[in-house]
């Protein structure tokens, strides 16, 4: 079973009477511990789409199931309970609070979950750790390098073990030396057995991805799959082989 | 498939609901920290509570102060089962019968001992307008009555010094006399200005040239405040040594309370002795006035047997309208039905107290409120421009696993966390307004701080937070976090 599977999912916005398809009828399967990219230039609705997969936003059609749970038809408290345990963003700016040090914006996320003053710390040290950002802990993120502060998000959305991390163009903001190095990161994550989804607009970093989806205008133009040929990992069965005709996934 | 895995989540999601109470503590120390961050801007925010609550506590304290006062006085004339009964014109309708109304007099006064049963005692007065004389000076008291001994419980005396006059000093009107303090104080001079206690029994003072010998003086009365005042000047006195003695302490000090300095500038005699002193041979000018029965109307020594008035004290205050009644009766047939009478009870005074009190009460609180209102508003008014910086902030959280509730609570409790701290600061400055009011009050009712009225201000502050804080709780849990997240 997919961990993500999109069905015909349409994101509609109406703008002074006239109709924008943000997303248009976008079918697609996200396996346990893929590495995938999306890419497609700007506004052609890669953000839009990130939304609806991270239960930050719902399709206006389609359906989403994320982990056994119906997307469309959940609560609002249940997609934050989603958002909180399953899925972990990062963003372009970063995102972090200006107003907490590092540790505590780490901490965020098991605010919300109700981990214990302790355990939360250790926890977001641990995360910290990970992304080598120990010594960092009690900065404020204004100390702190865009590379640095990155590294910080990574560790936010890692805290609470998500079955699933989600990139906005994690490198937008910063220059090609440090995106090298957060693309790594993500790299070894993925080694690591995380399920990575990567938003860019740039063919290059969506190259260090076996998998690549590419989107025009709220529709998958191309899709490319590289673990197919078998260049990657085996083969799986949620392989939709081209845009709008999702082949129904065998159970 | 995609139907039936809907389920199974349910379980994975079974405890979020659990972290209510670990979270509350977070939360505020995150509004604490939002608030330091702003500092000036929350002190601002804050200052409509503070007045608010400072305000009210003052206020409380004000009329508090002002209630024991007023209590504390009504004790001192003789509680609420006093009942005066005076003298008064002769209503329009009865003008004729002029010529039989006899005033108040002894027959009333034996006909009440007789017959009212509400009534516990009775106490005839005889006023003698009075300048006296003694040691070289003058003074013109405010009371100075021919009573019967029972005068003494009526009016709240006891004997301080030496005795009261008995019931054979009045019938063979012995020319004896007991003071206050402020006659003492007047002839002979205040202990403050002395430097010792002056007691001057068996000295004789003249009250309008008749020679009378002192046998018993009152205590000093006075309020609980001036009592406190007067020890804590002693002590400094004693304190600082030698400087205990005159010349310190003139004009209000000493004179205290008004109600109490007109109680100690009272002197009783003998009721017959101030009959047949003061009232002998007045009769002479105004024939066909007097004449009632037991009293012979004829001869040449003939003396007003009129009463200024009666004191009387009814058995407890639940019974007041009933006794009062009965006395009506009894005096309308004493009086032959002619209304020259009337009566005075403390109750209207009472009233009245309680009305002030009803009524300061209510323009402090409603000053209280307003300045509470318009905290809130204040509250309100911050907390919305507020959330409109940080919208982002609002995305982020929204991001990362906070539901609509958990955003509601935070800016709820920011907002309830700026009102607590300005209803404790006001708290803190209530003291000091107290004090300055304190400072500035002419009387003596000093402002009292009650618990209860601490206690309130404050559960009003944190109601006013929770108000001001719901509207812009709710605007921020519903920001969309996608719109917050675009945000740039
Ligand atoms: N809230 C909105 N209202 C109207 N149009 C929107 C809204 N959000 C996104 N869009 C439109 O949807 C399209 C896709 O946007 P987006 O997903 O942000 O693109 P990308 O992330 O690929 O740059 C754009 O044309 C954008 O203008
Ligand atoms: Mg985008």
């Amino acid at each position: 079973m997919a961990l993500v599977e999109l069905r015909g999912v349409s994101k509609i916005y109406h703008l002074g009477g006239e109709e924008i398809r943000a997303l248009d009828n976008v079918s697609l399967d996200i396996e346990p511990g893929e590495f995938i990219s999306i890419i497609g230039p700007s506004g052609s609705g890669k953000s839009t789409l990130m939304h609806i997969l991270g239960c930050l936003d719902t399709p206006t059609r389609g359906t989403i199931t994320l982990d056994g749970v119906m997307v469309q038809d959940a609560s609002p408290r249940q997609l934050a309970a989603m958002r909180n345990r399953k899925i972990g963003f990062v963003f372009q700016f970063f995102n972090l609070l200006p107003k907490l040090n590092v540790v505590q914006n780490v901490e965020l996320p098991m605010i919300y979950s109700g981990v214990s003053g302790r355990e939360r710390r250790e926890k977001a040290m641990a995360a910290l750790e990970a992304v080598d950002l120990v010594n960092r802990a009690k900065h404020r993120p204004s100390q702190l390098s865009g590379g640095q502060q990155q590294r910080a998000a990574i560790a936010r959305a890692l805290v609470n073990s998500p079955r699933i991390v989600f990139a906005d163009e994690p490198t937008g903001n910063l220059d090609s030396h440090t995106g090298e190095a957060i693309l790594g990161l993500f790299r070894r994550l993925s080694t690591e057995g995380r399920t990575i989804v990567l938003v860019t607009h740039d063919p290059e970093i969506a190259a260090v991805t076996p998998r690549r989806i590419e989107i025009r205008d709220g529709r998958i133009a191309q899709h490319v799959d590289l673990t197919l040929a078998g260049l990657d990992r085996p083969p799986r069965p949620g392989f939709v082989a081209e845009p709008g005709t999702a082949a129904p996934p065998a159970s | 498939m995609s139907a039936a895995p809907s389920q199974p989540p349910a379980t994975s999601r079974a405890e979020p609901p659990a972290h209510a109470a670990v979270n509350l503590w977070t939360t505020i120390g995150a509004g604490l920290r939002e608030i330091w961050a702003h500092k000036f801007r929350s002190l601002l925010t804050m200052l409509g509570i503070i007045l608010g609550v400072s305000s009210l506590v003052a206020m409380s304290a004000l009329v508090k102060g002002m209630e024991k006062g007023a209590k504390e006085a009504l004790v001192a004339i003789g509680g609420l089962e006093k009942v005066r009964v005076e003298p008064q014109n002769v209503p329009p309708e009865q003008l004729h019968l002029l010529d039989q109304a006899v005033g108040i007099t002894m027959n009333d006064v034996y006909a009440l001992e007789a017959g009212a049963s509400l009534v516990t005692r009775v106490s005839p007065e005889m006023r003698v307008p009075a300048t006296v004389s003694a040691n070289g000076k003058r003074f013109r008291p405010f009371i100075c009555n021919g009573v019967w001994p029972v005068a003494l419980e009526m009016s709240e005396h006891v004997i301080a010094h030496g005795r009261m006059f008995n019931e054979l000093d009045d019938e063979m009107a012995r020319s004896v006399c007991v003071i206050g303090t402020a006659t003492r104080d007047e002839l002979w001079g205040a202990p403050e200005d002395v430097g010792r206690e002056i007691i001057p029994l068996g000295e004789t003072l003249y009250i309008n040239g008749v020679p009378f010998t002192v046998i018993g003086m009152f205590p000093h009365y006075e309020s609980e405040q001036d009592r406190k005042a007067r020890e804590l000047a002693l002590a400094q006195a004693a304190a600082a040594g030698t400087q205990a003695g005159p010349a310190r302490d003139r004009g209000r000090g000493r004179r205290g309370n008004f109600i109490f300095w007109l109680k100690n500038a009272t002197i009783y005699m003998p009721l017959n002795t101030a009959w047949m002193k003061f009232r002998s041979g007045m009769s002479l000018a105004e024939p066909g006035r007097w004449g009632s029965p037991g009293t012979p109307a004829t001869g040449v020594i003939t003396a007003d047997p009129r009463l200024s008035n009666l004191e009387l004290k009814v058995a407890s205050v639940d019974v007041l309208s009933d006794a009062l009644q009965q006395i009506r009766n009894i005096l309308m047939s004493t009086h032959k039905g002619i209304e020259d009478f009337n009566f005075r009870t403390q109750e209207d005074w009472a009233e009245n107290i309680n009305l002030f009190i009803r009524n300061a009460r209510m323009s402090g609180g409603l000053i209280a409120a307003i300045s509470l209102l318009v905290g809130g508003i204040g509250i309100m008014n911050i907390m919305l421009a507020s959330i409109s910086e940080r919208v982002r902030e609002i995305g982020i959280r929204k991001s990362v696993g906070a539901t609509t509730g958990d955003i509601f609570v935070q800016i709820l409790v920011e907002s309830v966390v700026i009102a607590v701290l300005g209803g404790l600061v006001g708290l803190v400055t209530s003291f000091g307004l107290v004090q300055l009011i304190g400072g500035f009050s002419p009387t003596d009712n000093t402002p009292i701080i009650t618990a209860p009225a601490m206690l309130l201000a404050f559960s009003f502050s944190v109601v006013v937070g929770i108000l001001a804080g719901i509207l812009p709780a709710v605007k921020a849990a519903r920001l969309n976090p996608i719109q917050a997240l675009r945000y740039e």
